[in-house]
């Protein structure tokens, strides 16, 4: 391809929105890798499975498993998202597994007050003692599904379908706004 | 409204969605009387007590519920996934 | 008057306000009202009905009379209660509900015409001529009534709205609900502590009442410091707890304080729904009013409030006050009025057995019986066992005993139980799930039973919880007994005004009770008794008392009207908060959007979504050019559409078949890998539901195709039938519509275009019409399906969607270099209507297959979703209207969808209609207008001429019946 203009170049779902930082609190978006959904099948062993293959635990509901770069999320009643390396090919002898990469908007909310903002969006009980550091939820952020998963004392990450990061981030900083000024 | 999901818990009444009584389960044989489809498809009864509804956790795990509530108290007295209902036994 | 000295209010700092324009200055601490007495302001409104002449009544929530509006244009708010409202540097209030001022309002004749205008008023005079009521009646009475008036502009402030989850919610931060959340808190419990005041301390900011050996505003000022330093504790003020729902849902409303509620980009209110696995409510009481003759005129006051000025705000309402009460307490007014150096004009108790040990001139037995002074109280007069005498005062401090807040209790359905002692009726126990009540709303009305009752409740609903109570010691208090005799109305011929903000008198509910409204229920509605913005707060329970007592029934019997939330006004921008301009509802864009967008497509939203109608050239002056363009463009060259909206779900899985076959009509277990087939779903109740193409991507993997609107439902019925009715197979669906950005490559040239991107080319041997495969686009992994929704020779193309946007330019280069370009949903969808393809102008959830001509879909060899019901007789019967294509033959060329047909020559009746057109479009193709419509037995009437008429746009044109495919029949053109 002589023609640059002719190059398929990637885009982020949050180009031009993001990051965005409003007193304490910054929300971002996070390059996550390889979006991986598996879904079970039956009479096989995907707990094994991902354990030798990633050498994660197979989440229960409403926890992740692993770490920064290479985590297993509960993502609902029949699936699983491996979030970050490329699915190993041993994975598809026990689950379904779908490369929905591209499909979610992942973003990263951090900050004293951020557990404040999402409470205005999302209807769930978030306070530390009850979702705590590994706890995911599936819910919704202001009418949008979304999935939310705590990932440290005051960092949430956020995940929403690709075509709403432009709503999303207006909701977000909208709240942020709000908290930021009572502060 | 609360509804405690059998996966996810006690979530607002928000993440779901209504979809009628359960009798929906207990779909009749394609070969059935048409009263048994037309009992399956439109005769609901209206209680003013303990109904058993279908509600969707849609902005939540996707799973489908059996809920049982009463409709004077407007307490929440059950919610099971519909897969352990099979033919919508109670 | 303001008070030498004394007050929770800092007198350090000034601050200037207006009233009607004119200024004023109050201190920190002030509300409107308590500012507006210290400068001796009596006349504050007007009422709702007469137009009488109003003053401050209360010092609260409750309050029936204070009502301004603050703020211009968008943020301008109506019927803020004087009483509730902070002072604030600069805040303009103006009296609202007075013509042309407060001071001479002119629709104060209806004062005079008060005889005309009784309870029922409206029923009996409006009633007729009948046709006078939308022409005359109602616009004059909506000029001369309401309160306060909207601006009629968009409300440019911000609000919002939040959750927020306890162990113990308490409502009402006074000495029972301080002491409830003291014990909860040193328990470990979260609490949530609300209480709709600036402050905590309830009526120990406005008692002179010691607690522990302090003053009681000090002892609430030390807990609430120690309550704020716990990390399970939120103390929320100005938080009204509105409603009480179901299991443990609590709505409050937040208004945050002036001064941050006046920095940029801030919230004014919040609208908060509390989670709580307890409550409880500790909301206190509210002082109800005696009737008596003219006993609104402005300087009549409650005897509690007085205090609560007196001792919170340091402002005497007067300088000479009179104290009338039925009870003890109300007899602490005339002793905190002396103890600040006012002067006491006279003590009035009702009870003939009455005592008191102060310094004033002591009526028992006696009543007030009238007020003078129409703008300000200038008199009264006391009726004794001796006659009538007339006393010169300009406050008069009544108090007819207190109304426990039951409000909440009785929120889901409870009734409140009335207890004789204490005249007032008291919460019913249990009416609401978690909710215990303590303290004065209970009717405990003593500081040390309130105390008590705080702490002995909080700590059954936390031991309750397994929360370990820590012992604690309750701090001293006054327990006065709380001694009443009722008197709700002062014999008299005159008007005693029971509700003052709807005007609703003794009279007019002996009158409603005469005409027999005997239930309350009744005489709510006749009268308007307590359906003003305060809800009757201090008047509903002696107006059912003066019913009881009409009607010769006991108030138990007689009982009370429905507590409905909320408790006090919510304005709508608060329970919507969040949703104004783009809160409103999330908005979807396409990877595609911001290219469509630079290329002058104006959007149309299609659901969520945002799509391009047309790509507008230049010269192009009407969007139909433009379609015109890009139909004969995709007809002869090729053109290029975003269909990533379109609902995509992948199904995997050994039962992925199964599942398919059981919610579509037809067959996909027998699909090959690699090819595609167009599926019909229908609902089980027969009628379709929606329809799209399935491919089968691996033996056990498909990829469906719903339409843009039906995505969600689709997922949502696969779901159902997957785990409700199939939950035998092994199988899961994903949604995967947003990983693939999708689009459509139609038209002749389509595969001289894709065979300059992909990296190994196409052709009809490897992908014929209806197969799919795996391509790459510079080696990035795309799916390449040979499925037409126009008719041409046609391609969908999928590519991750983050290279989306980089595909959909370089297509849009290809497609122009070739003679083509973009085409939006306009030339869509004419170019569907040229073939007879369906959307959900089509399939609009009544209709059938049979309708639609695709009743041959249904397999015979399964059973499916939708089967048994689509086969009943209703559902085939030949003279249902089924789906038929015109095209106009009169002079009036134009087609409109919604219109109706008619036979030719028959009467254009409701009766006569045969059907109606759902789909119209201008077909360049053809030259002609052509349209999809449903006509009884539409299939046997091909070639008939028919009436279309369109009531609505005035279109009657004359259309020829044909088959709905009008352009290319045998799909030649799609095969390639």
């Amino acid at each position: 391809m002589a023609d640059p203009a002719a190059v398929l170049k990637p885009l982020s779902p949050f180009a031009g929105l993001l990051p965005s930082t409003v007193g304490n609190i910054t929300l971002s978006g996070v390059h996550a890798g390889h979006l991986t959904l598996l879904a079970p099948l039956r009479g096989k062993d995907l707990a094994a499975a991902l354990k030798s293959a990633h050498g994660m635990a197979l989440p229960a509901a409403g926890r992740s498993t692993g770490k920064d770069g290479a985590r297993a999320i509960w993502f609902g009643h029949a699936h699983i998202l491996l979030m970050g390396p490329v699915p190993d090919p041993s994975l598809a002898a026990h689950a379904a597994v779908t490369d929905i990469s591209d499909g979610w908007a992942v973003a990263r909310l951090e900050g004293a007050g951020a557990a404040d903002v999402l409470a205005r969006l999302v209807p769930i009980d978030l306070r530390a003692g009850h979702f705590k550091r590994g706890h995911t939820a599936r819910t919704e952020l202001a009418h949008m599904h979304a999935s939310i998963t705590r990932l440290g004392e005051t960092a949430f990450q956020i995940m929403v379908f690709r075509s709403m990061a432009r709503t999303m981030s207006h909701d977000l900083v909208t709240a942020m706004e709000g908290v930021a000024a009572r502060a | 409204m609360r509804i405690t999901c059998p996966i996810c818990g006690e979530r607002d009444r928000r993440e779901f969605t209504y979809q009628g009584d359960a009798v929906a389960l207990r779909r009749p044989a394609v070969d059935d009387m048409p009263e048994d489809w037309d009992a399956y498809l439109h005769l609901r009864d209206n209680p003013a007590g303990v109904t058993r509804d279908l509600w969707y956790h849609e902005a939540g795990c996707a799973a489908w519920l059996v809920v049982t509530r009463d409709t004077v108290t407007h307490a929440v007295l059950d919610a099971d996934l519909v897969s352990r209902h099979p033919g919508g036994a109670a | 008057m303001r008070l030498g000295k004394g007050g929770q209010i800092d007198r350090s700092q000034r601050i200037g306000f207006s009233f009607d324009g004119h200024r004023y200055e109050g201190f920190a601490g002030d509300t409107l009202a308590s500012a507006l007495l210290a400068h001796d302001i009596r006349l504050v409104a007007r009422s709702f009905k007469y137009h009488r002449p109003r003053g401050v009544l209360t010092a609260g929530s409750e309050e029936p009379n204070a009502l301004v509006t603050v703020g211009r244009g968008g943020t301008q708010e109506p019927n803020i209660r004087a009483t509730v409202l902070e002072l604030s540097e600069g805040l303009a209030a103006r009296s609202q509900n007075a013509w042309p001022s407060l001071e001479m309002d002119l629709l104060a004749m209806n004062d005079l015409a008060a005889p005309f205008l009784a309870a029922g008023f409206y029923y009996k005079t409006f009633m007729w001529p009948r046709a006078f009521w939308e022409r005359v009646y109602e616009p004059l009475i909506r000029r001369a009534a309401g309160l306060g008036a909207l601006s009629g502009q968009s409300n440019t402030d911000r609000y919002e709205r939040a959750f927020a989850y306890c162990d113990l919610l308490v409502i009402g931060a006074g000495p029972a609900g301080l002491m409830a959340a003291q014990v909860a808190a040193r328990s470990g419990a979260d609490v949530i502590l609300c209480d709709e005041d600036t402050r905590t301390g309830g009526r120990l900011n406005a008692e002179t009442f010691e607690v522990d050996g302090k003053p009681g505003s000090d002892w609430a000022a030390l807990v609430t410091a120690e309550l704020a330093a716990m990390p399970n504790v939120r103390i929320m003020t100005r938080t009204t707890v509105t409603g009480a729902y179901d299991q443990g849902t609590f709505a409050a409303l937040e208004k945050l304080a002036p001064e941050v509620a006046a920095r940029p980009n801030t919230p004014r209110e919040a609208f908060w729904r509390i989670v709580a696995r307890r409550a409880v409510l500790a909301a206190g009481a509210l002082e109800r009013p005696v009737a008596f003759q003219n006993n609104d005129r402005p300087g009549v006051m409650m005897a509690g409030s007085v205090r609560a000025y007196v001792n919170r705000w340091a402002v005497s309402p007067g300088r000479a006050v009179t104290v009338f009460g039925n009870h003890d307490g109300a007899h602490r007014t005339a002793a905190d009025l002396m103890a600040a150096g006012v002067h006491v004009a006279a003590l009035i108790d009702s009870r003939p057995d009455a005592v008191t040990d102060l310094d004033v001139p002591f009526y028992k037995g006696a009543q007030v019986c009238d007020a003078q002074g129409r703008k300000g109280l200038e008199s009264i007069s006391i009726a004794t066992t001796s006659g009538i005498e007339k006393m010169r005062t300009d406050c008069l401090a009544m108090s007819g005993g207190w109304n426990p807040t039951v409000h909440l209790t009785c929120h889901m359905n409870g009734r409140p139980t009335w207890n004789a002692d204490l005249a007032s009726f008291v919460p019913t126990p249990d009416a609401v799930p978690g909710l215990v009540a303590a303290g004065a709303c209970n009717g405990t009305m003593s500081t040390h039973g309130c105390l008590a009752e705080g702490a002995r409740i909080a700590a059954a609903a936390l031991g309750d919880l397994g929360f370990k109570v820590p012992d604690m010691a309750l701090p001293q208090a006054e327990d006065a007994p709380y001694a009443i005799a009722p008197l709700w109305a002062v014999p008299g011929k005159g008007r005693a005004w029971l509700d003052f903000q709807n005007d609703v008198t003794v009279k007019d509910i002996k009158q409603a009770a005469i005409e027999n409204f005997r239930s309350v229920e009744h005489m709510k509605r006749y009268t308007t008794q307590g359906m003003a913005t305060d809800q009757g707060k201090n008047s509903n329970v002696a107006a059912l008392a003066v019913l009881a007592d009409a009607t010769g029934r006991g108030i138990p019997e007689t009982g009370t009207t429905t507590f409905r939330p909320p408790y006090s006004p919510v304005s709508i921008a608060a329970m919507g908060a969040g949703a104004q301009g783009a809160g409103f509802a999330p908005q979807r864009f396409t990877t595609s959007h911001a290219a469509s967008v630079a290329a002058g497509a104006p959007v149309v939203e299609a659901g969520l979504w945002y799509r391009p109608s047309y790509f507008p050239r230049k010269g192009e002056t009407t969007w139909r050019q433009s379609c015109d363009r890009e139909v004969t463009m995709v007809r002869n060259a090729v053109g290029i559409c975003d269909v990533s909206t379109l609902g995509k779900i992948d199904i995997k899985g050994p039962g992925a078949g199964a599942l398919l076959d059981f919610v579509y009509t037809n067959m996909f277990s027998t699909l090959p890998v690699g090819r595609v087939r167009y599926g019909l779903m229908l609902r089980e109740d027969g009628h379709v539901m929606d329809d799209g193409t399935t491919a089968r991507l691996g033996p056990d993997h498909f990829v469906m195709t719903t339409t843009t609107a039906a995505a969600g439902a689709v997922m949502r019925h696969l779901e159902f039938v997957h785990q409700g009715l199939r939950p035998d197979l092994d199988v899961s669906q994903c949604s995967v519509t947003e990983h693939w950005a999708q689009f459509a490559v139609a038209g002749p040239k389509s595969r001289d275009l894709l065979n300059g991107l992909l990296d190994a080319p196409v052709d009809d041997a490897r992908l014929p019409f209806m197969a799919c495969g795996d391509v790459a686009v510079q080696g990035i992994a795309a799916r390449l399906f040979r499925i037409s929704f126009s008719g041409e020779q046609a391609y969908e193309i999928a590519i991750p969607a983050r290279y989306g946007d980089s595909l959909f330019r370089l297509l849009i280069a290809r497609a122009e270099a070739l003679g083509g370009g973009g085409y939006g949903m306009e030339a869509l969808n004419v170019l569907r209507i040229e073939k007879g393809f369906l959307t959900h102008a089509e399939m609009d959830g009544r209709t059938t297959a049979f309708d639609l001509g695709l009743e041959r879909m249904i397999s015979a060899r399964k059973d499916c979703i939708g089967k048994a019901a689509a086969a009943r007789p209703g559902l085939v019967d030949p003279d249902r209207p089924q789906l038929v294509g015109i095209k106009p033959i009169g002079a009036v060329k134009q087609l409109t969808a919604g219109a109706h047909l008619f036979e030719k020559d028959a009467e254009v009746t409701r009766e006569n209609s045969q059907g109606h057109v759902t789909s119209v479009g201008f077909s360049p193709t053809l030259g002609v207008f052509l349209g999809l419509a449903f006509l009884k037995q539409g299939r046997a009437r091909h070639g008939e001429v028919v009436r279309l008429v369109d009531h609505l746009r005035g279109i009657e044109t004359l259309c020829e019946v044909s088959d709905p495919v009008f352009f290319d029949p045998d799909g030649g053109r799609a095969r390639g």
